[in-house]
């Protein structure tokens, strides 16, 4: 995910005066009534059709006001939603679902033609949809998205309005996880083309099947959600309704948290110590890794010994816990430890983390590599990073330690998003300080990246028994070995040190304790209030 | 005065043609696309999307295409909040911005003119003083400095006014002072340096000989000469104000038209960089043009471009 922080220095002025004197957090959100949110959201949802969006805000709201086929629990276990059963074939790629007797907020029914046409829209060509690939497991949905073949051959079929039956590519255990994802909810046919371009530009051009529906958007300022009556489950439901106020500021959104405006705000970075310690604290647990990238076709990290040396060199604590301060952990291999396997397991839990911090052993490993290499002088080197100050930190950091345990000169560049993803596409650098964050939950929204030709393989980095072992996951109808192969393909892509893992990131969020039942999820969309109740005080 | 105003226009016209033409050649140069994440895009889909929309054509033929739609005032529509047009982009952010700028303009101004012309007139003495100082600091600490103070004294430990937002009057208060606190120290010193030389002026001395009292001497003769020059720095300073000040509009979370348009360059939402591009700089040129018209108004000796009817 792509998530830029914007850190003006009005905030730091806010940060200072906020470390300086401060009493105690202020709560006085008695609302007119006790069972409403107050929220604050960092931006204005940009698109909420769900064929097109890919932001978080627009995500949380489409999660919150509309159900696909399942929904992830609070455990990120998909449950299921408008789908009540499944019936999965043998050869475990072609999923059969019942829908249940559920209805959109105009009192039509919930058909599986709603599916189909969603599905079938976001990969068509015209659409222009950014999310299309995550429909790529579909039989089909490659083809006809790259305009190489029909919206007929697409595997996706609404056999009557109760049963919809989907064709996969290949045997994947994440495909359930999936159908809760934004791109795969249902769409309908008629509301859409009724409004055409003006689809979901205004609460009122669009319909909804899920626990809340959206009843005022004032853009760029707030929305409000009003429980949805018409939802199969609203029992469930005990919100009456949720304010989001949209404030684009860390400060901002600090001090109307203090001042009792709000009962949900992220927490900026450098308010992390103020509130140290406080119950209303929510860590967060992203499904994101950051890591050095190496370029390995440079002439100096070509060398897996002097790849391995640099990532012995830092010491990942003083990243976490000195320097982020924010729940983050360091982290020795490549995937988070929220990303699950076969649908129960943590991944990390099933293998270990391979890197640690070795000053001695990463000396050693410089003067071999550069002995191998035939280099005699440690050259000075040039690290790309971002421009936020969050990662600007790290970076600094960074560079003091390979100067002080390597002797390493680096020389920081850090640059806007954009421009450091065109140098690192065009493979112009030599070592990247970069980030991955998951599009569903299984180890191989990572590990794909860092196959051969893979263009997202931004270090070119290449091993054959690697590559082999990805390759026979993606269609591996036996899950249990599949899981075995992945633990060994990331195992090769540590030993070779084809990245340097730096930490499993976590943000924190500001959460009154009387808000009972928020649930988070490191994928798809961030929260979900279905569940949510407010509690007395 | 009417070929005057048509030469004016055709100037303006132009103005505007070679800022858009400017604008639009620099964004392209700005890495990226307006994709939102690049990252994570197969290439052969992005590819697709560009071609869509029309981006992997060469630059010249996206020029041309531009300027056609918007000779028929299309400004199109932006490409991170899709389906919403640029124009009711603007339309949803310039109301806020507007509002701001204007209080801000209203108070700094009377405010600046009151502090400017105590000071002449009490020239040297603590008065004097204690207003210079003032109109020093409003010029000097910048207004995300002072805002950011407000916000927190006022809205979160005084808990006098609301910290942030923009659901009311009550809401504008702090953002307007955090604005207008720079028009009145520009204003201020601009004033109290025209006064203090008009005042010495022999048609002071003509209008106190003629039995004039001092009050209607200084409104009627001091006080309009001296506005000129604080009118030429007005227009600019307006224009600045009710287009969005990004940083007072991100610590009050006001929605308002500085934000949009960092965020669109951020985001290389290139119509949107355009459509802002367009609108600012056409008030920015006629708000000059008021300004030479209000010359005029203020110093009937000024004739603006010679041409008499």
């Amino acid at each position: 995910m792509r998530r830029k922080l914007y850190l003006s220095l009005a905030s730091l002025v806010v940060a200072s005066l906020a470390l300086s004197g401060c009493g105690g957090v202020k709560d006085d959100t008695a609302g007119k009534d006790k069972q409403v949110f107050n929220m604050i959201d960092t931006s204005e949802p940009p698109q909420l059709n769900s064929a097109k969006t890919t932001d978080a805000s627009s995500n949380v709201i489409l999660n919150n006001t509309m159900e696909g086929l399942y929904r992830l629990d609070k455990n990120n276990q998909p449950i299921p939603a408008i789908s009540k059963d499944v019936k999965v074939s043998d050869d475990k790629k072609t999923y059969t679902f019942t829908l249940r007797d559920a209805k959109w907020s105009d009192g039509k029914p919930v058909t599986a033609k709603d599916f189909e046409f969603a599905w079938k829209t976001a990969l068509d060509p015209k659409t222009k949809a950014e999310y299309s690939y995550v429909l790529y497991p579909i039989k089909g949905a490659k083809a006809y998205n790259s305009k190489k073949g029909k919206a007929d051959a697409v595997g996706v079929k609404a056999v009557d309005d109760k049963t919809l039956e989907v064709k996969l590519q290949d045997p994947i255990p994440y495909f359930l996880d999936l159908t809760a994802f934004t791109v795969y909810k249902p769409i309908r046919e008629d509301i859409y083309k009724k409004y055409g371009k003006a689809y979901a530009t205004e609460p009122d051009k669009m319909v909804y099947n899920g626990p809340f529906v959206l009843s005022k958007w004032q853009h760029q300022k707030s929305y409000d959600y009003k429980k949805n009556e018409s939802y199969w489950d609203k029992k469930s439901v005990k919100l009456k309704g949720i304010h989001a106020d949209i404030v684009k500021d860390q400060g901002t959104a600090n001090n109307l948290y203090n001042t009792g405006k709000t009962d949900f705000a992220q927490l900026g970075d450098e308010f992390v110590d103020k509130y140290k310690g406080k119950p209303d604290v929510m860590p967060f647990r992203e499904a994101s890794t950051f890591y050095l990238q190496f370029n390995t076709k440079d002439k100096f990290f070509k060398n897996v010994k002097i790849r391995k040396a640099i990532s012995m060199a830092v010491d990942r604590n003083i990243l976490t816990d000195k320097i982020q301060k924010n729940g983050s952990k360091p982290a020795g291999a490549l995937v988070p430890p929220v990303i699950q396997v076969n649908g129960d397991k943590s991944f990390r839990s099933l293998t270990k983390e391979y890197v640690k911090y070795d000053k001695a052993g990463a000396k050693k490993l410089l003067k071999e590599g550069m002995k191998e290499e035939g280099i005699k002088k440690i050259p000075s080197i040039e690290m790309l990073g971002y421009d936020t100050s969050g990662a600007k930190k790290d970076q600094e950091y960074l560079k003091e330690q390979l100067n002080t345990v390597l002797g390493i000169d680096v020389d920081l560049r850090p640059m806007p998003f954009d421009q450091k993803l065109d140098l690192e596409n065009a493979g112009k650098f030599q070592i990247s300080y970069a980030g991955w964050g998951a599009d569903y939950n299984d180890p191989m929204t990572f590990l794909d990246l860092w196959v051969t030709g893979n263009p997202m393989n931004r270090g070119d980095w290449s091993n054959e028994k690697f590559d082999k072992l990805i390759e026979k996951s993606k269609a591996n109808p036996d899950f249990k070995k599949r899981t075995e192969d992945l633990k060994k393909a990331e195992a090769v892509m540590m030993e070779d040190a084809a990245i340097a893992p730096l930490m499993y990131r976590t943000r924190l969020y500001l959460k009154r304790t009387n808000v009972k039942g928020f649930a988070t999820h490191p994928f798809g969309s961030d929260f979900t209030f279905k569940w949510i109740t407010m509690e007395d005080k | 005065m009417g070929r005057f105003a048509l030469q004016r226009f055709m100037y303006m016209v132009i103005t505007l043609w070679v800022i858009i033409t400017l604008t639009f050649f620099l964004m392209h140069t700005m890495p990226g696309s307006p994709l939102q994440h690049e990252d994570k895009l197969p290439p052969e889909l992005k590819e697709e999307i560009l071609k869509e929309y029309g981006l992997d054509k060469p630059l010249p033929v996206q020029y041309v295409t531009f300027l056609g739609k918007l000779a028929q005032a299309d400004l199109g529509s932006s490409f991170k909040y899709d389906g919403r047009s640029v124009t009711d982009l603007i339309m949803q952010g310039f109301p806020a911005s507007l509002q701001l700028g204007i209080q801000a303009t209203i108070i700094g101004v009377i405010f600046g003119i009151i502090l400017g012309c105590v000071s002449a007139l009490r020239r040297g003495t603590w008065v004097d003083n204690v207003a210079n100082v003032f109109s020093i600091l409003g010029y000097s600490v910048p207004n995300f400095v002072l805002a950011t103070l407000l916000s927190y004294y006022v809205g979160v430990k005084l808990q006098w006014l609301p910290p942030a937002k923009w659901d009311g009057p009550e809401y504008s208060i702090l953002p307007t002072l955090s604005l207008a606190v720079l028009v009145m120290a520009t204003i201020a010193r601009y004033i109290r340096t025209e006064m203090l030389e008009v005042l010495g002026q022999d048609y002071m001395k003509t209008a106190k000989a003629k039995g004039l009292s001092a009050r209607t001497a200084i409104i009627k003769h001091a006080l309009r000469n001296a506005l000129i020059p604080a009118v030429t720095v007005l227009g600019p300073l307006i224009i600045g104000l009710i287009t969005g000040s990004l940083v007072v509009e991100q610590i009050f979370a006001i929605p308002g038209m500085g934000w949009m348009f960092v965020d669109s360059i951020q985001v290389n939402d290139y119509t949107v960089i355009m459509g802002i591009t367009i609108f600012y700089s056409a008030l920015i040129i006629v708000g000059m043009f008021l300004v030479d018209v209000l010359y005029g108004i203020i110093d009937p000796r000024i004739r603006i471009g010679g041409v008499q009817e």
